[in-house]
């Protein structure tokens, strides 16, 4: 794809990216036998600098959530390399990777499946601390900041997770991925399985908690106003490539690519009479697409008539 | 001839992926309240008791014979009698005790031996220990047990432990597979990849998340292979197979035989001892089935990508209650705008008047005496999107079952009054008004495109069975009119969808055809519940522009669940925003987005983040300092 090339603003930095992402490729066995393999990753390079949000925008099948898995280790890379702290981790030996989770942390989007049911919130928080060997009144005392730091009751660490909304597992998960000060954290979705206004309470809780400890988030979601308002910087994801990186002010308001300005242009506002300009801003920009020249691979068939595989 | 082996989905009750035990002496106490669990318990420790203190009590031993006493009556210095070769009845059934448990016992202990480790090792690491297992598990499965515990006992001499040790080797294969799909299913839980995130070692990862999900069926699957084994025992010492040297309940049995038309009563004895102990021993791992699995049915589970079969359950109650973060802050708001209702200031004149299709008066539905909806008025007027808006655990959802009469059994609903186009319907809405008043007048489009699908049926099929039914169209007219649906809501290929299968279409492909399936028959209502949220962002967009259309073109009536603000911006004339079983303003939706009254719709409206600034991270909080204000 000859599109917008994955542009750094390059900004003055004292430091090199804390995680670089470099020509990323994913492929996950194809399903039976004989079948060839299917590419979820095709090249894929992001940064991200010490205490900054990256947001990774895409698609259900665009290969997000594998960009996420990928970094954590979860996910099998095929080629390119992963560099953390200058140096490749895309393929390290178990007992290696296991030394890197002092610093790579993650918040999944399920607060239902990240928690484990039968254990009680002061044993989820402390399972990071198994690996260091901490003291039990050392395990203790890092539960009761954990949970302050999110804002849960003292009494908490006592309770299973079925005793808690959506939102509170999420602080659950939140303070679980903060338990070793990680320098970042890989966020997928963490906010798109809970209510509005609860959305926007853990996301506040995110910005404050990076403001506060300087870690960096790569921040995977679907959607673009989320993204918005957590992002320094954006990055959009199309079946399996970066088809545009900038300042997120830049990328979720006036974006370059057309796949972004359609993104944009399909997300409904929650104002009738801009919503009604939008959708006719977006049908007329679909029938220019329709009408164009199909340079961009984007035109032809919408991704709602694609067969899931 | 096979062996019986228990069923280990049944072991499980069809459920092996989420039980975990809970603390030990939780489940200890909970099945000590058991009745069934205790009597099992304890007639199965008093047989071992018994067993195991033989030499206590009776000075008689087993292999002992006195002609003399040849099948003598039970009474005087032989309490049970004597067999065909005068060896004491009631010795032998004591320590033929000893041999049948402990027999059976290592019986089972070789299976779960062989079978936890190697599932457990399967499971979690698969690769070519995976292959290799399962190939082995198969072939052991496939041999018949009983031939070649003949050929073993054969070649080896005839020896009951060693049988035993060879039936457990061979019921292994069962344990094997039950542990594998536990752990199958437990390592693709998401803690399971935190875990592993945090560093832990796999021995660590299973020691901590996979046994203990492991441990329930397993336990239960053992009380049922000592059951099993129980009987195999007594059946190879019933052909004498076993060690003659030692006295067993089987060998009792094969001695009785010869007798049975002299001395019948020697076959109850040992017979006796058999039946009670396998059925303690089945009924145990029935309680034990019903404490370990049982006990965690209720796992609650995400409400808003549920299955609509759960969403008809019980979500309305699902959200847990105690006093912290987003309950307290949803409390303020319910206190100031209990406050506002009093004032009248939220409650404005929204009700259209006149022309109505649907009118609800004062619904209410309680789950277990909690009310879910309480007290929820509204009306549709024909042409006129209503959206219904609201979080999750508002009752939004639930008021849309109601009319479509869909709430679950256990659901307790009243109306005030429900009419439909003029005509009454009952409490239970339109399912129970029957004659095709669902499906031809009232429609319903779900959240889940996939799981409203029936999988096993093509996508054509599933169109034209109601318009058959409902308008009583031939096949051929049915298949004419679905194609031309098929093309209405903007599917390209009219007849490849109509001869697929749902998992050969997308997702947005598969809503718009329950889309078409919804208008099918010309309904004058369209209830839609969260039908985009499980979308992507385009596609919502496509699928929102074709219910307009098709709205529109139709002049339906039409109520549109969502929680979404853009939804109803960009689709409803007017709003009606739900708050825990309340609808607590409704409005115009131009009136309500401009203008809106109430705090706690004031309240969501501020926690959009459509127009928030790129990193301020306090717009989100003065909004909701603004609602306490």
């Amino acid at each position: 794809m000859s599109t917008v090339a994955p542009a750094e603003p390059a900004p003055a930095r004292e430091t090199g990216p804390l995680l670089s992402v470099d020509k990323l490729v994913v492929d996950y066995p194809g399903k039976g036998r004989g079948r060839p393999p299917v590419r979820v990753l095709k090249g894929v390079s992001v940064d991200v600098h010490p205490g900054e949000t990256l947001g990774l925008v895409g698609e259900s099948g665009s290969g997000k959530t594998t960009l996420g898995r990928a970094i954590l280790g979860l996910a099998p890379v095929t080629g390119g390399t992963i560099g953390f702290g200058g140096r490749d981790i895309s393929a390290l030996g178990r007992k290696e990777r296991r030394a890197l989770s002092d610093d790579i942390q993650v918040v999944f989007q399920d607060p239902y499946t990240s928690l484990n049911p039968a254990l009680t919130v002061g044993d989820i928080l402390t399972e990071p601390l198994l690996v260091t060997g901490a003291s039990d009144a050392d395990a203790g005392r890092r539960v009761r900041e954990l949970l302050d730091q999110v804002r849960l009751p003292a009494d908490a660490g006592e309770r299973l997770p079925r005793e808690f909304s959506g939102g509170q597992r999420q602080r659950i998960a939140i303070a679980r991925a903060l338990t070793r000060a990680p320098k970042i954290i890989v966020c997928d979705e963490p906010v798109s399985a809970l209510d509005l206004s609860t959305q926007a309470r853990i996301l506040d809780l995110f910005i404050e908690i990076q403001e506060r400890t300087g870690v960096a988030y790569l921040f995977i979601t679907h959607d673009l106003s989320v993204v918005r308002h957590i992002s320094h910087r954006v990055a959009v994801l199309y079946r399996g490539e970066i088809v545009e990186t900038g300042e997120a002010s830049a990328v979720t308001t006036a974006p370059e690519h057309p796949y972004t300005r359609r993104l944009l242009l399909a997300a409904p506002v929650p104002d009738p009479a801009r919503q009604a300009e939008r959708r006719a801003a977006r049908l007329e920009f679909a029938a220019r697409q329709q009408a164009g020249a199909p340079t961009d691979g984007l035109s032809g068939t919408p991704a709602a008539d694609e067969p899931t595989s | 001839m096979t062996l019986p082996m228990p069923d280990p989905a049944a072991a499980t009750a069809g459920q092996p992926v989420a039980i975990a035990v809970p603390r030990r002496d939780r489940t200890l106490r909970r099945l000590l309240k058991d009745p069934t669990a205790v009597v099992c318990l304890s007639v199965l420790t008093l047989i071992a008791l018994a067993s195991a203190a033989a030499p206590l009590l009776t000075s008689y031993d087993p292999s002992a014979s006195d002609l003399a006493d040849a099948l003598a009556s039970p009474g005087g210095s032989h309490p049970l009698g004597a067999d065909g070769v005068g060896r004491d009845v009631l010795s032998r059934l004591l320590y033929g005790g000893r041999t049948s448990l402990l027999g059976t016992a290592l019986a089972t202990a070789i299976a779960i031996a062989i079978g936890v480790p190697a599932g457990l090792v399967a499971g979690y690491l698969r690769g070519w220990f995976d292959g290799l297992a399962d190939w082995v598990s198969n072939l052991v499965m496939s041999i018949p047990a009983i031939i070649l515990l003949l050929v073993v006992l054969a070649t080896v001499g005839q020896s009951t432990y060693l049988a035993m040790a060879v039936f457990g080797v061979l019921m292994s294969p069962g344990v094997f597979r039950l542990v594998r799909g536990s752990v199958n299913a437990v390592r693709e839980e998401l803690y399971v990849d935190a875990a592993r995130v945090s560093g832990l070692s796999d021995t660590r990862i299973v020691r901590r998340h996979v046994l203990p999900v492991v441990q329930a069926p397993v336990i239960i699957q053992a009380a049922q292979l000592f059951g099993i084994g129980i009987l195999i025992q007594a059946g190879l010492e019933f052909l004498g197979l076993g060690s003659t040297a030692e006295a067993s309940w089987g060998s009792m049995l094969n001695d009785a035989f010869g007798n049975i038309y002299t001395k019948p009563l020697l076959l109850l004895w040992p017979g006796v001892a058999i039946a009670v102990t396998v059925a303690a021993a089945g009924l145990l791992a029935n309680a034990l089935t019903d404490v370990l699995v049982g006990g965690r049915a209720a796992k609650p589970r995400r409400h808003r990508k549920a299955a609509t079969a759960a969403v008809a359950g019980a979500t309305g109650t699902g959200t847990p209650a105690d006093g912290t973060t987003e309950t307290a802050e949803a409390a303020d708001i319910t206190e100031a705008a209990e406050a506002a209702d009093t004032a009248g200031a939220a409650l404005r004149t929204g009700e259209p008047v006149g022309d109505e299709l649907l009118v609800v008066r004062d619904l209410r539905i309680a789950y277990g005496g909690s009310a879910v909806v309480d007290g929820v008025s509204l009306a549709v007027r024909r042409g006129e999107v209503l959206g219904l808006v609201g979080e999750s655990g508002s009752g939004k959802s639930q008021t849309a079952f109601a009319v479509l009469g869909l709430l679950p059994p256990e659901a307790h609903a009243t109306v005030g009054a429900l009419s439909f186009g003029g005509t009454e319907l009952s409490a239970s809405g339109a399912e129970a008004a029957g004659d095709g008043m669902l499906g031809r007048r009232i429609a319903y489009v779900p959240q889940e495109p996939m799981s409203n699908l029936d999988p096993s049926f093509r996508i054509g099929t599933q169109l034209s069975e109601p318009m058959r039914r409902h308008l009583g169209l031939s096949r051929a007219e049915a298949r004419k009119k679905v194609l031309a649906l098929l093309d209405r809501v903007g599917i390209a290929d009219p007849a490849r969808v109509y001869a697929a299968y749902p998992h050969q279409v997308s997702g947005g492909m598969a809503q718009r055809v329950l889309i078409a399936a919804a208008v099918s028959c010309d309904p004058d209502l369209l209830i839609a519940d969260e039908p985009t949220t499980a979308l992507d962002v385009t596609v919502q967009a496509e699928v929102l522009d074709l219910m307009r259309s098709l709205q529109k073109e139709r002049d339906m009536g039409m109520i549109l669940v969502t929680h979404d603000f853009g939804v109803v911006a960009d689709i409803c004339d007017r709003v009606a925003v739900m708050q825990t079983g309340r609808i607590v303003e409704s409005a115009p939706a131009a009136e309500l987005f401009a203008d809106p009254r109430h705090p706690y719709t004031r309240m969501l409206l501020a926690s959009t983040l459509e127009d928030s600034e790129p990193r301020r991270p306090l717009t989100a909080t003065a909004a909701s300092e603004g609602v306490d204000a």
